[in-house]
């Protein structure tokens, strides 16, 4: 077997991983499947292509690349503007549908369908801004290192594999050390009763939001620099990413990055043995395979 | 009225029930028994996919091709989807809800891969052709022929829509909505919930199948794109609009709102030059999910709403006891939403 499998897949799988944290909070915090949430990868992308363009317009110095990666500070600047975007997109749509929802005590079964409804609309949004033509953060080619092993990698993918490491932990440590952290895990064990206790329930919905949607652009921003930039990219990775939140364990952060890197390593290797073409095949067959034999997921509790 | 025009009517009409018959199979899993299914276009492809493999003569590039009757493509169509439905709620009913919805998406998704890379028996991206369709020996007449096919789906229709009635107001009906209201009163009673979902679930999409297959021959040529996540939307909007839980809203969102997006499509072509096409098409979807979303907000019951059913016996008595005929439909969304 090529060694070279293992390293793709955690490309992959740090890239879904990132995006199942966001799934998963959302899932155990406001309870229920965002089926927009790959929605807030595919503009999170297209928010750092904006940003890193209007950037290096004003100033071609910020395109020169930095030390070896294939970019200038243009990418990173407008993907920390690009962020905050796309978190203050999730705040809008749950300001415009999902806030009125609750407010309408609606079922979750609607909250699903009016996410299905986002989903398209966003995705159909970026399709009439900027048209379904692939587009590259960068024109310049990048050099794989040997990195020992028969693994090749280019700086670009280390950064980004990076990136998504130091994400989880700093996500893992907020939600494990901090006041903010205490109070969305007690909202997802019981809503009313954290409301009771004066928590306030409505900051969680927002940090939640912020999270996830952070989180989510920083996957788009990585898959873009490593891949391409398409409308379709979200809706492409949303079956690996709720393979990823319920392999992981609905609410488990730590699951979520783990099963994120199983599934990219899973679809790495039908690429390898069974073909390119059947890669979305993979997080199906696990998403099976996790609800026949342990619907709870790895870190999950049993209902 | 020039020939021309009723031609196209029938046309039209024709495909808007097509559309009704995936719209009744929705309505029976979510309308009845609130079971969330996300992947409608995978379910209607396999109906189409099997029935254009049964009737399709012999080919030599692909596998099949087995000359079957019409007839028999159409049911073996809804039989493979109904069985891949039950399969797929075996495996998550018993579930969260929404992990039903998240495997229905993953069944869309696969379908839609195997459609594209299975080239030996789907023709791959290519698709099917040459599906035979329904009364070709009238087709040199186009009125006659297009009339002839809007008969049949009219006759599918109204038979699917006794039935589908029918069995509503069955006992069985009843267990279904009574555990959509409230499983655990349902179970109290001694009713097998995930027994009686399944069964829906397995029905609706059984019917969706037929609307595949139905489509296709009317058609006469699939391809993958004509399964995409696009679909499914559209199935939904009709349902939402119609209003779920009626089977005459079913009917009436699937000709509303097929009717609004085939007249914006032409709008669409005839305002906008080639090049910007694909960007007006992308905004007529925008549209289209912003006003699903509006429903959900605003009107989340439909134009129709549900239809309070009970059964034929206390029918009669409700008619003669006007006290007794409360607004049901008001408690159910009550019910619903608690």
């Amino acid at each position: 077997m090529n060694p070279q499998i293992v390293m793709d897949g955690l490309f992959t799988g740090s890239m879904i991983g990132l995006g199942a944290i966001g799934v998963t909070l959302t899932y155990s915090i406001l309870r229920f499947a965002n089926f927009a949430h790959g929605e807030f990868i595919s503009w999170g992308a297209y928010f750092a292509l904006a940003m890193a363009g209007a950037l290096g317009a004003l100033s071609g110095a910020l395109l020169t690349p930095i030390g070896p990666f294939s970019f200038g500070w243009a990418l990173p600047l407008g993907a920390v503007a690009a962020t905050a975007l796309t978190g203050g997109l999730a705040l809008l749509v749950d300001w415009l549908l999902f806030g009125r929802l609750r407010v309408n005590r609606s079922t979750v079964i609607i909250m699903v369908m009016a996410s299905f409804g986002a989903a398209l609309t966003l995705r159909s949004l970026l399709e009439f801004i900027f048209t379904s033509k692939p587009v590259y953060y960068t024109k310049a080619l990048q050099i794989a290192l040997p990195l020992g092993g028969g693994i090749r990698a280019t700086p670009d993918q280390l950064l980004s594999l990076g990136v998504a490491a130091v994400l989880v932990v700093a996500v893992h440590l907020l939600l494990t050390r901090t006041a903010i952290g205490r109070s969305m895990r007690a909202v997802s064990e019981n809503p009313a009763l954290a409301g009771v206790v004066g928590i306030e329930v409505r900051k969680v919905i927002r940090t939640v939001w912020l999270l996830g949607a952070g989180l989510a652009a920083i996957a788009g921003i990585s898959a873009g620099l490593i891949v391409q930039i398409r409308p379709q990219m979200g809706l492409d990775l949303l079956l690996p990413l709720f393979a990823a939140a319920i392999l992981g364990g609905i609410g488990s952060v730590p699951g979520a990055m783990l099963a994120g890197l199983i599934v990219g390593l899973a679809e790495a290797l039908a690429v390898q043995t069974i073909g390119a073409e059947w890669r979305a095949a993979a997080a199906f067959a696990i998403l099976v395979l996790v609800l026949l034999f342990r619907p709870q997921g790895l870190f999950g509790r049993a209902e | 009225m020039s020939v021309e025009l009723v031609a196209y009517a029938a046309f039209f009409l024709t495909m808007a029930l097509t559309y009704a018959i995936m719209c009744l199979g929705l309505n029976v899993q979510w309308g009845q028994t609130g079971l969330f299914n996300v992947g409608v276009a995978g379910f209607v492809a396999i109906g189409a996919y099997v029935s254009a493999l049964l009737t399709t003569p012999d080919a030599a590039d692909r596998f099949g091709g087995f000359e079957m009757p019409i007839a028999v493509g159409w049911l073996g169509g809804a039989l493979a989807a109904g069985f891949v439905s039950f399969l797929i709620g075996a495996l998550t009913i018993r579930l969260r809800a929404d992990y039903l919805a998240i495997a229905t998406f993953g069944v869309a998704v696969t379908v839609q891969l195997a459609a594209l890379n299975l080239q030996s028996i789907t023709g791959g991206p290519f698709g099917i052709g040459f599906i035979p369709r329904p009364f070709s020996g009238w087709a040199g007449d186009p009125l006659l022929f297009s009339l002839a096919n809007f008969g049949l789906l009219v006759l599918v229709v109204a038979a699917l829509y006794l039935a589908l009635e029918r069995l509503l107001r069955s006992p069985w009906g009843r267990v279904l909505r009574a555990i959509r209201e409230d499983e655990q009163a349902a179970r109290a009673l001694g009713k097998n919930a995930t027994k009686f979902r399944l069964q829906a679930f397995a029905i609706g999409g059984g019917i969706m199948g037929l609307a595949g297959a139905a489509q296709a021959h009317f058609i006469g040529f699939i391809a993958p794109e004509n399964y995409l996540p696009m679909l499914t939307f559209q199935v939904w909007a009709m349902l939402i609009v119609g209003g779920s839980g009626n089977n005459r809203g079913a009917i009436l969102g699937a000709v509303l709102v097929w009717g609004i997006w085939a007249a914006s499509a032409g709008a669409i072509s005839a305002l906008f030059p080639p090049t910007e096409q694909a960007r007006a098409a992308a905004l007529q979807i925008v549209m289209i999910g912003v006003a699903l979303c509006a429903i959900l907000l605003l009107r989340p019951r439909g134009i129709l709403g549900e239809e309070r059913v009970v059964s034929r016996h206390l029918g009669g008595l409700s008619a003669a006891k006007p006290q007794a005929k409360r607004e049901i439909s008001e408690e159910t969304s009550g019910a619903r939403n608690a």
